[in-house]
């Protein structure tokens, strides 16, 4: 895997405040990349240095392989940029604004049309192509604005909350949409505080606070990491003594929760092994049979607040 | 397609341009202000009372509307770009800090001379004829250039705040216009004049419009010409070099 984005020892400082204190990562190519972190931790401040915005106190950022300090015009030449505030011209249409974002990105304008409409019909917006973005809904706007940064068709995408605010219908609409791109080959590096969505997403997150980056991993490994003791329920067809389950290989505490069992479990793997092993040998049958993980949220509210601030 | 290459980064100051002019120029207040401003500074000097005769008068208000519609609007569009956070859209898209500040100034550019034309009319109206339309071309061009120019080199300052940068604008455009020989024949200004009006390029459009339309100037035609084509490069590379300095401080 070649890395597409990579960053290293980011720092930026805004008078007293280090706002992004020595950030390294590196994204590759095909890759969702999450990067989660609470409010002012330094999500923006990142992306802006990364996407050539603001130049860095210090430190490299490299795009396609191309340093974005040093050759800004040829890295953002290959991505698209969703910024975290709406910043389509509201003077102009929707279409207007389509035809501009070609003509930055040097397309031909027959290729930037042909692109334009097909945007504007995937994201909704055609029959609103020659209104002014200024009458447009905050989700019109998003829309559009994921709209402008694809008209180019960039190997990479950069989304700063691109679902903030938005109702369930545009939001799942953005994330069919960079689901599609994805598979088509698009790298995606995602901004996010929703934590649902960087879960069904992502291939891999990195999570940052107060500048500096506390994990970087796949969703499902950062939770399983946060908790080393994990959690089973599983309930028979009949009653069995808790004492006995509390003896199952691999079990530590047993706690009975209505007609379930709760199992505190060092592995799931050998929990469950037995569990089964144990039904059939005491003639039980399973009626269920949960794992408890914890979620991104759980994951993400230890590695924030680890520590305290 | 080399993104890099100047030809291509021209194409892409023009689609700013384009946008500038879509956006900040045809809007109804700075059209009227525009097409208006000939119109009441001709009435204002010409029926004011003033005994100044119309050979001398015209291409004065020629000078005077293209110093004031050239630099009218481009000093505000960075402040209003940075407020309203288009300006971090463009500094995300593969066009050079360069090529944004070349797109502001043509808008103004052409904003500058098609106003202009209009003071021209008024001139030829009157009836005073244009007796080198070559040179006043060429002198509208050179001197539309080195006014957009000085306008967003007026922007450079990083205030996101467009009265800001306005009422600093005024405070160095008025004076300006009473050191170039606009109400004042050079060969008439008193000695400590020249010297400031040498500094101003908007002396050397006034010098060749009179040449154009009453065949009187003061300096060598070429001189005028030479002059206003090297303020109208220093004034474009220093806006260049400075918003490159400033730009990230907008954002
Ligand atoms: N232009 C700026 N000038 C001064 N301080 C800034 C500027 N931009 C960001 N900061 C500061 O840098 C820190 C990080 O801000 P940043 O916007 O990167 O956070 P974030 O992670 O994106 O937060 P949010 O989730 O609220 O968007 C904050 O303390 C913020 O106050
Ligand atoms: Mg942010």
């Amino acid at each position: 895997m070649t890395d597409i984005i990579s960053a290293q020892d980011l720092v930026k400082t805004f008078g007293r405040n280090r706002a992004v204190d020595g950030v390294s990562f590196a994204v590759g190519e095909g890759e969702i990349f999450g990067f989660l972190g609470p409010n002012g931790a330094g999500k923006t401040t990142t992306t802006r240095m990364l996407t050539g915005v603001i130049p860095p106190d210090s430190g490299t950022a490299t795009v396609l392989g191309h340093d974005i300090r040093k050759k800004p015009v040829l890295a953002k030449q290959g991505f698209g940029v969703v910024p975290e505030t709406s910043n389509a011209y509201t003077d102009l249409s929707a279409w207007q604004n389509m035809m501009l974002m070609g003509e930055l990105y040097g397309l031909p304008r027959r290729l930037a049309e042909k692109r334009a409409s097909d945007l504007l019909v995937t994201v909704g917006l055609l029959g609103n192509k020659e209104q002014k973005v200024q009458a447009y809904s905050k989700g019109m706007k998003q829309r559009l604005i994921l709209a402008m940064a694809l008209v180019h068709d960039p190997k990479v995408l950069f989304l700063d909350e691109p679902t903030g605010g938005l109702d369930v219908q545009s939001t799942q609409m953005i994330l069919s949409l960079l689901r599609d791109k994805n598979r088509e080959g698009m790298t995606i590096f995602l901004t996010t505080h929703n934590m649902e969505e960087a879960n069904r997403l992502c291939h891999r997150v990195a999570i940052i606070r107060h500048g500096k980056i506390v994990a970087i991993d796949a969703p499902e490994k950062l939770k399983m990491a946060i908790d080393r003791v994990h959690r089973i329920e599983v309930s028979f067809d009949r009653g069995v003594p808790g004492e006995a389950l509390g003896e199952v290989s691999g079990v530590i505490a047993v706690n009975r929760i209505g007609d379930k069992y709760r199992l505190d479990v060092l592995s799931r793997d050998t929990a469950i092994r037995s569990l089964v092993a144990f039904a059939a040998s005491n003639n039980l049958q399973i009626v269920t049979l949960n794992t408890l993980a914890p979620t991104l949220d759980d994951a993400f509210l230890r590695l924030t607040q680890e520590g305290g601030s | 397609m080399n993104p890099e290459s100047l030809p291509e980064q021209a194409r892409r100051a023009w689609a700013v341009a384009k946008k500038d002019i879509r956006i900040y120029y045809l809007k109804g207040p700075v059209l009227i202000f525009g097409v208006f401003m000939p119109v009441f500074l001709f009435l204002a000097f010409y029926m004011g009372g003033r005994d100044l005769p119309l050979a001398f008068l015209i291409p004065g208000l020629v000078g005077m509307t293209l110093f004031f519609s050239a630099t009218a609007v481009s000093p505000a569009i960075f402040p209003w770009e940075g407020s309203a956070k288009t300006l971090e859209r463009l500094a995300a898209c593969p066009i050079s800090i360069e090529a944004i500040v070349l797109g502001d100034m043509i808008a103004s550019a052409l904003f500058g001379i098609g106003i202009t034309l209009i003071t021209v009319l008024i001139g030829v109206g009157v009836g005073l004829p244009v007796l080198h339309v070559d040179i006043l071309f060429i002198a509208l061009f050179l001197g539309a250039c080195c006014f957009s120019a000085l306008g967003t080199l007026l922007a450079v300052p990083p205030t996101n705040v467009p009265s800001n940068i306005m009422m600093l604008s005024s405070l160095l455009k008025f004076p300006l216009v009473f050191i170039s020989g606009i109400f004042v024949p050079l060969a008439e200004m008193p000695r400590w004049g020249l010297p400031l009006a040498a500094i101003s390029p908007l002396t050397y459009f006034c010098d060749l419009a009179r040449y154009c339309f009453s065949g009187a100037h003061y300096f060598p035609v070429t001189l005028d010409i030479g002059l206003l084509a090297l303020f109208a490069v220093v004034l474009s590379i220093a806006t260049m070099y400075f918003h490159r300095k400033t730009m990230p401080r907008r954002l």
